[in-house]
């Protein structure tokens, strides 16, 4: 192996999916780009419930059975009085088809990324970054024990939810208890479940202000987790605690082979994703969808144009806030719309007590989703519930 | 002061978003606190398995 420089075009920090794609692209049109990983092993330990839709997936890369866990036909919602609906995968397809094994999905993200000529260096954790003339010229970094210095006309916080990169640049990414979802859960095996359908629980004593899931992963097995409002957690009532609660009671036979625990940013995206040398991708910049807590999709399109464009910055010479801002951009024409629209309805959903959820779930029973997208789906309930989604009309016009 | 249960955190990272300061860090599969926290328990607030509290 040859010394290591210690400048480059690009740095990322993070190597989730947001970090690997960014990576994968840069590199690809010709950029010097090394992405660190502060884990010794990436994609584990995993902090997801992996179910990603289909079609959304294909966009980046090509399913491979090594990464697949297992694939679903629809989802079915429980209200709390356990009414359901059923929805076909075209229509919760926006959010589920595929169960994902992601420790084997992020390695292979991170492989193709090193395949397109990035290097790529774990156990490797950002400590800062160096601010030179008002702009981001690299960061600090320890290696195994070692502290160190890297040097990079452009650096990229890929750093997930705990992100400091943009906080350390002087953006402010601090999240309010109320914009985190909190949650755990079980990889439970050995159980009887539908593994054609993803089931999404909702309720106040089952999940409060989010919802419980149920993702089939194959062999008698499934991710059972649940999340809730940050600001609704508290000694007793813990995610951990409701699900073992949920748990206990579903699948007494059930063998607990994972735990998980995580936060997912329920804010909607920064106001501002760049600085001079600095870009924030995925979870970083708040990528996440506020309603479902999506964010594998989002943070895979963010990172495939954060490093178009940074690319392409780098070749002109010109990494100024003014010139990274077309990522920003572009970005927001393809998302901002459709997770504005999420943030309301998640703000709306938080209000609701289990009648009122019970309603809604009772006013579409019967009806037919086969054939809609999450929004006609969207557009129903609140057709069908004029007084209570009064807030929500304009948006789904 | 906050204090981490190492033994029961599962290093997630919600506690670091929420600190209005940044004071906590995720460092692999630890957290650790800066000096400079105010004690204000917005972390431990969070946390999904209860690893983190302010102690009296
Ligand atoms: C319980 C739970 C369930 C979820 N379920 C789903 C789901 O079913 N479908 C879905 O689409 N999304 C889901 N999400 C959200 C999804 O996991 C995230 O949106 C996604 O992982 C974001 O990708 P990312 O690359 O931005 O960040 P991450 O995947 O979090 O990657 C960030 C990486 O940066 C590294 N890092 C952080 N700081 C540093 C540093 N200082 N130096 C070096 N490296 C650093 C981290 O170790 C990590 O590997 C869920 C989240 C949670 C918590
Ligand atoms: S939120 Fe809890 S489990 Fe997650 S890293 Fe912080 S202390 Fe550990
Ligand atoms: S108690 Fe408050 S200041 Fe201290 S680490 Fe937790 S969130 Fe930060």
């Amino acid at each position: 192996m040859t010394a290591k420089p210690d400048k480059y075009d690009i740095v990322i920090v993070g190597a989730g999916p947001a970090g690997s794609i960014t990576a994968k692209t840069a590199a690809a049109l010709g950029s010097d780009v090394l992405m660190i990983e502060k884990r010794q092993a990436i994609g584990d330990p995993v902090r997801c419930a992996e179910g990603v839709s289909k079609p959304q997936l294909k966009e980046h890369i090509e399913p491979d059975e090594r990464w697949i866990a297992a694939e679903v036909k629809g989802s079915r919602i429980y209200a709390p009085d356990s009414t359901s609906v059923e929805l076909s995968e075209d229509v919760s397809g926006a959010e589920v088809g595929y169960t994902l094994e992601r420790k084997l999905f992020d390695r292979a993200l991170a492989n193709e990324a090193a395949l397109a000529g990035a290097e790529v260096r774990v156990k490797t954790r950002a400590t800062g970054v160096i601010i030179e003339g008002g702009s981001v010229k690299g960061i600090t970094a320890m290696h195994l024990g070692e502290e160190c210095e890297i040097r990079a006309d452009i650096v990229i916080g890929a750093d997930g939810v705990e992100s400091k990169i943009g906080r350390w640049a002087g953006i402010d990414t601090t999240l309010k208890p109320s914009e985190i979802e909190t949650g755990a859960q079980f990889l439970v095996t050995d159980i009887d479940i539908d593994q054609d359908f993803c089931e999404f629980h909702l309720g106040a004593s089952i999940a409060p202000s989010g919802y419980l899931w149920v993702f089939p992963k194959g062999n008698r097995s499934a991710n059972v987790g649940l999340a809730i409002g940050g600001d609704v957690c508290h000694q007793g009532n813990r995610p951990i605690d409701l699900l073992r609660n949920f748990v206990e009671e579903r699948y007494p036979n059930g063998k607990i082979i994972e735990i998980v625990v995580g936060g997912v940013p329920t804010s909607g995206p920064l106001e501002e994703m760049v600085t001079d040398g600095l870009m924030l991708v995925g979870d970083a910049a708040r990528q996440s969808d506020p309603l479902t807590g999506g964010g594998i999709i989002n943070a895979m399109d963010a990172g495939r144009i954060a490093g178009e464009v940074a690319a392409q910055a780098i070749s002109e010479g010109n990494v100024s806030k003014a010139r990274l801002r077309e990522y920003e951009t572009i970005w927001r024409e393809r998302h901002g719309k459709r997770l504005k629209r999420s943030l309301a309805v998640k703000n709306r959903f938080v209000t609701m007590n289990d009648s009122d959820l019970n309603k809604l779930v009772h006013s579409v029973e019967g009806i037919d989703f086969s054939t809609m997208t999450l929004f006609e789906m969207l557009k129903v309930l609140v057709r069908k519930n004029p007084r209570m989604l009064i807030s929500l009309g304009k948006l789904f016009v | 002061m906050i204090g981490v249960n190492r033994y029961k955190c599962g290093y997630c990272g919600a506690c670091v978003s929420v600190c209005p300061i940044g004071a906590v860090e995720l460092v692999e599969t630890w957290v650790e606190i800066a000096d400079d926290c105010t004690e204000c328990g917005t972390c431990a607030g969070v946390c999904p398995i209860g690893a983190i509290e302010v102690l009296k």
